[in-house]
């Protein structure tokens, strides 16, 4: 029983840590139809915000919850402004420019900091104990705020004006613009958005992870399956898409340990495109947000 | 095949080429030499997605994947048979059915392009972190440890059928050099048979292709293939260049690299790639050596710059200007003449009516 208990907490940690890594990308792609390459580089920002303002005598919680999504929203903001503006509609150019943008960061990063930086943060809980097992208490802190953050985008999707017009602006620009909607201010809170929110993710996960300049390539991989198998549908997709694929992840790597577990994860995810070439909410919770 | 102005200038590289192959180990030192094999090896790579992608529309992020693959499966194999000859075929074989696998996938499955970007990197990205994950001894295929973060010592490559004679580096030379102008051939033709010219429709206009009553995803499910044992063949001459193959060979900078390589070079060149490897390859090797700016800032720049300011590339940039230069050369020419004429035409009209 207390090897069940740990078993689906370490499952549902593998499904909510999935959520976070790339729920700042399905904001941009399914508002924008954007395909954000730089998202890892957005996380490692996130993490870079947490350590070095941590080091500076700034309040951890203060750095996670405040600053690394203020820093790392602006960042969005502007990389809006002075590139993906100039190259929406044209998707593979996107894709390519973001790429760019994601090495230009990774090396930004490490001419400031360095390639190696040894200074971590400690993650803020202890252990816990269930039975004869132990399960970190951060992991369970961060399943909470996976469902608390997911719940926060959906609300502000669905109840507020900003929400409101944001969906209208990408279900039709034209008319959104012709009802007195400034688009070109909605794509830039939209990024802006995501890209905060991918910051978030990052500084949460700077503990378990630590900070490194190239770190986003651990994490992009692993988002652009879940996102991409979750479909167009931002919290229903990425949602189902975790669930999903952190399920078989999970239960591949206790049965075979962890490398056969991302294999499988990708292998789950490339059937899965084969089966619903447009993704698990192309054919499933349509309608949904 | 025709011999219009294309295929001229592509018979004359491929004769730069041989002469290059010959007077190169004897005019270079052996450690340019052999710095040179691996700028050969990225130019075969580069090839091979200047063909894909150029020619089929494949926008395939993770070419690096197969070019990696043909690696491993050369040093495997080579070290299991104790030669390098069927061990050259296996990494063909082995990167050209890894494609034909993920192909099938994507491409019946009818996975939009930006997708099939986005899977392709994300396969060569787990293949990157299972690779190094395998430094136990219980990773091993055959004889050969696969060696994790360290990766495997590759063997050289042998004469054909005879274990006995080792070839040197200045021979390896010769091996990539002759593979590169082969591949570079095959492209060509491939490109101007039937096969390559419905690729080219395809990339143009899949709708259009697939009511004209092609199997579109057969077509590019095959092309994929090609590309795929192309880039083994690269990296073959990789890791006999190198020595050595690690999973770094899968690693994120290495797929950007193919990427900008082919966007600076130009795509729908088969040229363009292998130019823009080779610039590439010296350009970073001598950032290598000064310590201010990073490698990583230089080639985001490039790359956002070139999508954003030079979307074609070097080589179809340049003959466009050469083009439009010429055709106005020419049309002032027929201007210069006309107008001669004309004032000729109008003098002797003159004339006449003098006469009168």
């Amino acid at each position: 029983m207390d090897l069940f208990v740990a078993l689906a907490l370490q499952i549902i940690y593998g499904i909510a840590n999935l959520v976070l890594i790339s729920l700042g990308l399905a904001i941009i792609f399914g508002m924008m139809r954007v395909i954000n390459l730089a998202h890892g580089e957005f996380l490692m920002l996130g993490g870079y915000t947490v350590v070095v303002s941590t080091n500076n005598g700034v309040n951890l919680w203060v750095a996670m919850f405040i600053l690394a999504p203020l820093v790392v929203g602006l960042i969005g903001v502007i990389v809006e402004r002075c590139l993906i503006r100039f190259l929406y509609g044209r998707m593979v150019d996107t894709l390519l420019a973001t790429w760019g943008l994601s090495l230009l960061l990774i090396g930004l990063v490490t001419t400031i900091f360095g390639a190696q930086t040894s200074t971590t943060i400690s993650a803020p809980f202890g252990p816990i104990q269930i039975g004869d097992y132990t399960s970190s208490g951060y992991e369970l802190f961060l399943i909470c705020v996976a469902v608390l953050l997911s719940l926060a985008v959906y609300l502000v999707l669905r109840l507020t004006k900003l929400g409101l017009v944001a969906r209208g602006t990408m279900q039709s620009a034209d008319m959104a613009a012709a009802l007195g909607v400034s688009t070109s201010k909605i794509y830039m809170i939209t990024f802006g958005l995501g890209a905060a929110v991918s910051g978030f993710a990052g500084a949460l996960l700077a503990p378990i992870t630590g900070v490194l300049p190239t770190i986003g390539a651990t994490y992009i991989a692993k988002a652009f399956i879940t996102v991409i198998s979750g479909g167009a549908a931002i919290l229903a997709g990425t949602a189902s898409a975790s669930v999903l694929l952190g399920g078989i992840n999970g239960i591949m790597a206790f049965v075979t340990g962890p490398t056969i577990g991302e294999v499988a994860l990708l292998v789950a995810a490339i059937i899965l495109l084969r089966l619903m070439p447009r993704g698990i909410t192309g054919r499933f919770f349509r309608k949904n947000l | 095949m025709t011999w219009n102005r294309e295929n001229k200038w592509r018979a004359g590289l491929v004769v730069l080429g041989v002469i290059f192959l010959f007077a190169a180990p004897n005019v270079f030192q052996l450690f340019t030499i052999i710095n040179m094999t691996t700028a050969i090896a990225f130019a075969i790579l580069a090839l091979s997605l200047g063909l894909i992608w150029g020619y089929g529309g494949i926008l395939c992020f993770g070419q690096t994947a197969f070019f990696g693959l043909g690696a491993y499966a050369y040093t495997v194999a080579a070290i299991n048979f104790g030669g390098s000859t069927w061990a050259i075929l296996v990494a063909i074989l082995v990167a050209m059915l890894v494609a034909a696998v993920l192909g099938y996938f994507v491409f019946y499955g009818r996975v939009s392009d930006v997708y099939l970007a986005v899977i392709t990197l994300t396969a060569t990205l787990i293949l990157y972190s299972l690779m190094r994950r395998t430094s136990g001894p219980e990773y091993k295929i055959g004889k050969s440890l696969l060696g994790g973060f360290n990766g495997i010592t590759s063997p050289p490559l042998n004469m054909p059928w005879d274990t006995s004679q080792v070839l040197f580096p200045e021979h390896v030379f010769y091996v990539a050099m002759a593979a590169l102008i082969l591949a570079y051939i095959l492209c060509s033709w491939l490109v101007q048979t039937q096969f390559g010219r419905v690729s080219v429709a395809i990339r143009e206009n899949e709708l259009r292709a697939e009511l004209l009553g092609y199997d579109i995803r057969f077509y590019k499910m095959a092309l994929f293939t090609v590309g795929g044992g192309i880039a083994a063949v690269a990296g073959v001459v990789f890791c006999n260049g190198v020595g050595r193959v690690t999973p770094d060979v899968f690693n994120l900078y290495n797929t950007a690299l193919t990427i900008i390589w082919v966007i600076v070079g130009g795509r729908g060149t088969l040229i363009g790639p292998v130019l823009g490897a080779i610039l590439l390859f010296y350009l970073t090797s001598s950032l290598g050596t000064q310590a201010v700016l990073n490698n990583n800032l230089v080639l985001g720049a490039i790359l956002i710059l070139f999508v954003l300011l030079v979307p074609k590339g070097i080589v179809p940039s340049f003959t466009e200007w050469w083009d439009n230069r010429r055709a106005l050369r020419t049309s002032r020419r027929k201007e210069v003449r006309m107008r001669r004429r004309r004032s000729r035409l109008a003098e002797a009209n003159g004339e006449a009516g003098d006469e009168r």
